[in-house]
């Protein structure tokens, strides 16, 4: 187990293709850190260069206080599980797991009691016979974590490992996951297109956008207090609705949308946002701050009408989509609501959980 | 939720198309596969008029005497056995068969890794050249190998006394002779090897061996327990075919050597020449050439089965 600490790290390839343009990252012993961000934003390529597969263009990478930039895969001393479990389809599953073992030279009774127990601890010992072919998805996806923890290794990479599987199960491998790390607390950087299997794994969520770490925090962190317009965007489903606004003086610092509408900034608030007042803003504000109206009501809370225009119900809760000054928004209501297309919902906007996002720099002020 | 349920957007009111009758489909179906039948005729007819009817005839010839009017059984094959010269037949052929065989499948996979590994279009530049033996008509550069082992005019002997080195008979003695014979050979069908193997490579997939680089696998090991099992069927049918082809070799021993000297590299298709056309002897030449037919179809039978097991239990 170690830490692993990327330092200035940069990837082109040929054809001047930049996909990771100098990031840092200090990941801490038996840390879970999840690299999320769209398609194409370098996530791979990250985890790649960790693993020693694809070469370092610029910066160093270090495993346990070593620089492992020239040091090749198989002795870095890591394990990884890809997307498409890359096991080994001419070999059974013991010997897919026990394969890394083998080729340490671990004596064959060790190298039995270790398969056995990993294959315990991943419920897939009735399987250790068969090849990879005559498996569910499911299993061949315990069967690749398990050719990774039998080697106890200092990093465990994954690249996308669930994103083979249909809905319930990735959820259900999700769980399983957490649960293999809660027992053996390897160092993990784990790769994800899906924020909520970050949000969920995660002690630290790295937000990645265009080869760049756009905030790195922990879940909570980057739901309460995202520092760009990207990760406000980014985390959190349904996404956040945004509105562009300007900050007027109105006996009171308000933002006033382009309609006139103008709506009062707590006053916990107004240092924070009083530079900017005349500066045309983005407000942002999450679907569930933008909710039907109790009868007892905050301060701080900004009324208003909305017109229905889609219901989607989702079970736990209702998603009521509608049009504040012209934009497109999403709220989030109690499913006991009762609401239908075209009729006027009065809701409710938070204030205390907005954001303002200066436009210039996307930045959240 | 009730208002939820208003949005469902208006209920289909269309009817599924009714099934159609089994009746049809089952026509359809026979007529199908009549269709696919036709098509197959012509080469249908083909393989029987070249490959089995002649098989069954050279069968039939073998079994009988050498004026042809009479039926004597296994007589010409127990003949064949009792003869010192076709034990040098026999021995010779295997000699060329399996030596052949071995040196190409080991360039092929050599000649295959090196083209997988040139990467951009010169790859393709290369994969052509390597390929043009293979392309030419085998008797065609054969003829040009003969001229090459020459004696006396050749570019190798040529060569050689350029080097301040002996002359060397490539042709002129027995073990030489058939050296040089296994070498063309090699030449000839090498490139097959390669065009399968590199195919074979190709369809390993690249994260098998980043996996196995994790895993700790130096690029000789992965070479032995990845590359090798993953092209273990290509490998084995290449080889089972290539076997039943160089056994059946005629084209190069005839021309280089016509089985000399001393009958000494003679294979069982120039030997069932020389017995049934030249010495006019027909059903013994069948023999002979019948000979290997049944080690041949049991090794076939047995590699073709282990192929298939293996398909079904690994093949992703
Ligand atoms: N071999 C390569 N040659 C050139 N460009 C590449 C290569 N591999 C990746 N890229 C580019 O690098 C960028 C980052 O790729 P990467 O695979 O890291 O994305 P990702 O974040 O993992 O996306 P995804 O979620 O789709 O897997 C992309 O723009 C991609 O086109
Ligand atoms: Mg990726």
């Amino acid at each position: 187990m170690a830490n692993v600490s990327i330092r200035k790290v940069v990837k082109s390839y040929e054809g001047d293709v930049q996909a990771v343009k100098g990031i840092d990252l200090e990941i801490e012993d038996h840390e879970f850190v999840v690299l999320v961000g769209p398609s194409g934003c370098g996530k791979s390529t990250t985890l790649r260069m960790i693993a020693g597969l694809e070469e370092i263009t610029a910066g160093e990478i270090w495993i346990g206080g070593d620089v492992v930039n020239d040091v090749p895969p198989r002795d870095r001393d890591i394990a990884m599980v890809f997307q498409n479990y890359a096991l080994y389809p001419h070999m059974s599953v013991f010997d897919n797991m026990a394969f890394g073992l083998k080729l340490r030279k671990f004596p064959k009774d060790e190298i039995k009691r270790l398969v056995d127990d990993a294959a315990k601890m991943l419920d897939i010992q009735m399987l250790l016979d068969r090849k990879p072919k005559a498996l569910s998805g499911g299993q061949r996806q315990r069967v690749a974590m398990g050719r990774a923890i039998v080697r106890n290794p200092k990093v465990f990479l994954f690249d996308e490992p669930l994103s083979n599987l249909d809905a319930k199960l990735r959820v259900q491998m999700r769980t399983e996951i957490k649960k293999v790390h809660q027992l053996v607390p390897t160092t993990t950087v784990y790769v994800t297109h899906d924020q909520i299997e970050a949000m969920t794994l995660a002690d630290r969520v790295v937000v990645m956008n265009h080869g760049v770490i756009e905030q790195v925090g922990a879940p909570q962190e980057l739901y309460h207090n995202p520092q760009t317009r990207f990760v406000a965007g980014f985390i959190g489903s349904p996404a956040m609705n945004f509105l562009p606004v300007q900050v007027v003086d109105d006996s009171g610092l308000k933002v006033q949308l382009a309609d006139g509408t103008k709506m009062a900034i707590p006053p916990e608030r107004v240092d924070r946002y009083g530079p900017y007042k005349g500066k045309k803003m983005t407000l942002g504000i999450r679907p569930e701050h933008m909710t039907e109206t109790h009868e007892s009501e905050k301060p701080g809370v900004q009324l208003m009408n909305a017109k229905v225009d889609v219901v989607e119900p989702m079970g736990m809760e209702t998603l009521v989509h509608h049009f504040v000054d012209g934009v497109a928004v999403c709220s989030r209501v109690d499913p006991n609501t009762k609401c239908r297309p075209g009729e006027i919902l009065p809701l409710a906007i938070d204030m205390n959980n907005m954001h303002l996002v200066e436009d210039s720099s996307s930045r959240v002020v | 939720m009730a208002d939820g349920s208003t949005m469902v957007v208006g209920a289909s009111a269309t009817t599924p198309p009714a099934p159609r009758q089994g009746g049809t489909m089952k026509r359809l179906a026979r007529r199908r596969s009549m269709a696919a039948l036709a098509l197959c005729a012509p080469l249908i007819a083909l393989i029987i008029c070249l490959k089995i009817y002649p098989t069954f005839y050279a069968i039939f010839l073998s079994m009988l005497d050498r004026k042809m009017n009479h039926f004597v059984g296994l007589d010409n094959f127990a003949y064949l056995l009792g003869r010192p010269s076709f034990h040098l037949v026999i021995f010779q052929s295997c000699l060329f068969a399996v030596t052949a065989v071995v040196m190409k499948a080991i360039i092929g996979f050599i000649l295959a890794h090196l083209m997988h590994n040139i990467r951009g279009s010169s790859q393709r530049i290369w994969r052509g050249l390597l390929l043009v033996p293979w392309v030419i008509p085998l008797s065609l550069s054969t003829l040009t190998w003969w001229w090459l082992f020459d004696p006396s005019y050749s570019a190798f002997n040529w060569t050689l006394s350029w080097l301040g080195l002996p002359e060397v008979p490539f042709l002129g003695t027995v073990w030489n002779a058939r050296i040089s014979v296994i070498m063309v050979n090699t030449w000839f069908g090498a490139p097959f090897f390669m065009i399968m193997y590199l195919a074979a490579l190709k369809s390993v997939p690249e994260q098998l061996y980043e996996a196995a680089a994790i895993d700790g696998a130096s690029a000789w090991q992965r070479l032995i327990f990845i590359t090798l099992p993953m092209m273990r069927n290509i490998i084995l049918i290449t080889v089972l075919y290539s076997l039943i082809v160089t056994f059946a070799d005629f084209d190069i021993v005839r021309i280089l050597t016509n089985g000399g000297p001393q009958d000494g590299t003679h294979l069982f298709a120039t030997y069932a020449f020389a017995v049934g056309i030249q010495s006019g002897n027909i059903p013994r030449g069948a023999s002979v050439s019948l000979f290997m037919f049944p080690v041949l179809a049991t090794l076939a039978f047995f590699v073709l089965r282990d192929v298939l097991n293996r398909n079904k239990e690994v093949a992703t």
